[in-house]
């Protein structure tokens, strides 16, 4: 998780189990509180099966036009990709059909697991006699200490990678020292998720909304607005199973009230970070008083993503916090009535931050398709096709080389919103990882009951990050 | 020779699968170990990091609470249940009730914390029903809620064990003589004073197995907590089970995780081994 953060993987990725299970239970008779799951969950299973069909195998496979481009590539043999991909997400499997299309002599050999079990089952699978050619990686940085990821540098001179804009590959460079951020490249991204404020056009028509805030205050208003109007002012989900989701407005908060490299600097655990600032705290006391001030659901710790998700596409809550990942269910549960704005800052004419991702895939330094694993990546980042399927699949920016246009979604997509919202942030430069994924536990055995705890008035917000502070101190030590 | 031919294949399978998984637990908790790297010996380090956190500490308190949910309850309700049961539904009627109550044991566990979750949510039929009795005052969210969650858990549990203490306590009832009963009435006992006298006395070593079990599967418990809540939320319902698997899997501390592991272990053998004295002991 470390690198899609939050986004998919923190929380999202948990729903997605959920969401199977929940689907065998509604068919025994539960209440339909998750009629919202099967968009997501048993979409994936069918796509991987025309892999095989359309891949004519042995010589008669003809290489492709773009398979003669220039750096490592698959070659005109028959190969295999042995490759892990999460359940729940279409992207990686289109793509995978789109590339065995393009270049006939690759096959697919495709399993796929829920997120929070690639969570524990990585380390097995990568240091496994069939070591995986591409995995979908939950974590990095215990990863490459132990030597199970492939290093890329390679692949950046010879694929021109060293041209992208290098906030992109900032996220999966691990330095000697274990610290993320700068050094090696141990993955790459299929896209580049953009995280932020989603709210129902409707309801903002409702509380007088006629265009985005502009700042804090502005936002704030309009919440206090949507609380005396008898509405929820923000769906959310802060529910264990899908980890603590009041994480997102709060690092929101941090970075329009403070700098963004504080942040950065203690996700990628540099020496002497701390999240416990001057800045911080008063994001975290905005956060407080939300709460205390009824703008969350009051079963907000009972929530699960998908649920959240359902609920807000019912048409409860004005604004929910999360990230592009969910466009495609936002545009299916209210054609063109979901709009989306980067968070504001605090004050007007600011710049703007926004958590943001890759969807992250390496390559098992035991991979025996290294090259072609590598090249498929490339493929991703600068083939047209693949760019397109992106998009409209993944929902976001498919980042590589600068000078590539981002393909269009369809017209009245919130997806052409977040896309220019992007743009914004990126101009900005005000990417930033996730909070949650510091380290591999911070999000469980920290962020997660603290939040909670605030909602259910155990905690303030300054013990809040003293106890997240305490416990990433104490799992560093380890 | 011929007798250790017929255990063999179970004493391979008990040796790899439970003696063994059990040894290396022992010696992992030596350890400050991520599950691939290389490991370091640090000798009781990850037994003083157990008792010194509370948080680790907490969910061991959180089990022993559970034992009121998932043993004292289930048992007890188990023994007045079967009673009944004995006594005035023998035929079809005793046959339904049975196969109701002992349904719970059937279904997976998971499935079981996910209906419960829905059953158990904010406009769950719970608070439904709360509402429609005129109760509308208390409903809530009773999982995301830090006072109830804990027992919210505990009423799954309830749930889940009340069915097979009353089946295993019926069978032990079936054996009782029936000429006791007989005697008891022509002196005039009533239905508790040979529930008291009678019943229960004769069950001691039934009880005895319920009890175990039970206080097992609420120290050792995993499934229902991971599935309902998480162990959340805060810490509310953090059972060893739910921290040793996010210091194996999440954190990765795998020596840390296994020195908790055993400590469960030692715990529950502490617990268990005077019920298993004091019920089967002379009787």
């Amino acid at each position: 998780m470390v690198t899609t953060g939050m986004d998919r993987t923190r929380a999202p990725r948990r729903a997605g189990p959920l969401a199977v299970l929940a689907l065998l239970v509604a068919a025994c008779a539960s209440p339909g509180a998750v009629t919202q799951a099967p968009t997501t969950a048993p979409t994936t299973a069918p796509t991987t099966a025309p892999a095989s069909g359309e891949a004519p195998s042995g010589s008669a496979a003809a290489p492709s036009e773009s398979a003669a481009a220039a750096g490592p590539n698959c070659g005109t043999d028959p190969v295999t990709l042995n490759a892990y991909f999460e359940t729940g997400f279409d992207l990686p499997f289109k793509l995978s059909d789109e590339f065995t299309k393009q270049f006939p002599n690759v096959k697919w050999d495709i399993k796929q697991d829920q997120f929070t079990n690639l969570m524990s089952s990585t380390p097995r699978l990568l240091s496994g006699d069939n070591a995986p050619d591409l995995i979908r990686l939950p974590s990095m940085v215990s990863l490459v200490k132990d030597g199970l990821l492939k290093n890329l540098d390679e692949y950046v001179t010879a694929f021109g990678w060293d041209k992208f804009p290098p906030a992109q590959l900032a996220q999966n460079r691990v330095a000697a020292d274990g610290t993320r951020g700068s050094g090696s490249l141990y993955a790459a991204g299929l896209n580049y998720s953009l995280t932020g404020v989603f709210y129902s056009k409707k309801l903002a028509q409702q509380i007088g909304m006629t265009q985005p805030p502009t700042t804090v205050d502005e936002f704030e208003a309009l919440l206090a607005k949507a609380k005396a109007a008898n509405l929820l002012p923000i769906m959310a989900w802060n529910a264990t199973a899908s980890g603590g989701g009041l994480a997102f407005p709060l690092q929101n908060l941090m970075a329009a009230y403070g700098p963004t490299d504080p942040i950065n600097d203690w996700i990628f655990q540099k020496p002497g970070a701390t999240i416990d600032t001057p800045t911080n705290l008063t994001a975290a006391q905005h956060l407080e008083q939300w709460v205390k001030s009824g703008y969350f659901p009051k079963d907000v710790n009972a929530i699960e993503y998908t649920d959240a998700n359902a609920r807000f596409g019912k048409g409860e809550g004005v604004f929910m916090f999360n990230g592009d990942w969910q466009d495609a269910g936002y545009d299916k549960d209210q054609p063109q009535g979901v709009g989306f704005f980067v968070f504001p800052p605090s004050q007007s004419g600011g710049k703007v931050a926004a958590m943001s991702a890759p969807l992250t895939y390496g390559i098992a330094a035991k991979a025996k398709n290294a090259d072609c694993a590598a090249s498929f990546l490339n493929w991703v980042a600068t083939n047209e096709k693949a760019r397109e399927i992106d998009v409209a699949v993944g929902g976001s920016n498919p980042g590589g080389p600068p000078d590539l246009p981002v393909p269009p979604a369809a017209a009245g997509s919130v997806i052409n919103e977040t896309l220019a919202a992007g743009a914004q942030v990126g101009k900005d430069n005000g990417a930033m990882d996730f909070i949650a994924n510091a380290t591999g536990s911070i999000f469980a055995q920290g962020w997660t009951p603290e939040l909670q705890s605030l909602v259910g008035g155990k905690e303030d917000a300054a013990g809040l990050l003293k106890a997240v502070q305490a416990e990433y101190e104490k799992e560093l030590s380890r | 020779m011929v007798g250790w031919l017929f255990v063999a294949p179970a004493l391979v399978m008990y040796g790899l699968f439970v003696l063994q998984p059990l040894v290396l637990t022992v010696q992992y908790s030596l350890y400050r170990w991520d599950g691939v790297g290389p490991a370091t010996f640090v000798g009781l380090a990850n037994y003083a990091d157990v008792v010194s956190e509370p948080r680790l500490i907490e969910t061991l308190f959180n089990a022993f609470r559970l034992v009121i949910f998932f043993s004292l309850i289930p048992v007890t309700l188990g023994l007045v249940t079967a009673a009944i049961i004995q006594r005035v539904a023998r035929g079809w009627l005793g046959t339904v009730s049975r196969t109701v109550l002992f349904l719970p044991q059937v279904i997976p566990l998971v499935a079981a914390g996910i209906i419960w979750g829905r059953l158990l949510s904010l406009q769950g039929l719970v608070n439904e029903l709360l509402t429609a009795i005129g109760l509308g005052g208390v409903t809530r969210a009773w999982l995301g809620d830090f006072d109830f969650a804990l027992p919210a858990v505990g009423v799954i549990g309830i749930w889940v064990l009340l069915g097979f203490c009353t089946v295993l306590l019926l069978t032990g009832m079936a054996k009782v003589d029936p000429a006791l009963y007989e005697s008891a009435r022509l002196d005039g006992a009533g239905w508790f004073a040979e529930f008291r006298s009678i019943t229960v006395p004769s069950l001691r070593y039934e009880v005895g197995v319920c009890v175990t079990v039970t206080v097992i599967a609420a120290l050792a418990t995993f499934d229902i907590v991971y599935v309902s809540t998480g162990g959340g939320p805060g810490n509310a319902t953090a059972v060893p089970g739910i921290q040793i698997y996010i210091l194996a899997f999440l954190e990765r501390q795998v020596g840390l995780a296994s020195a908790l592991a055993v400590v469960l272990i030692v715990l529950v053998l502490l617990v268990i081994l005077p019920i298993q004295r004091l019920t089967r002991g002379d009787a």
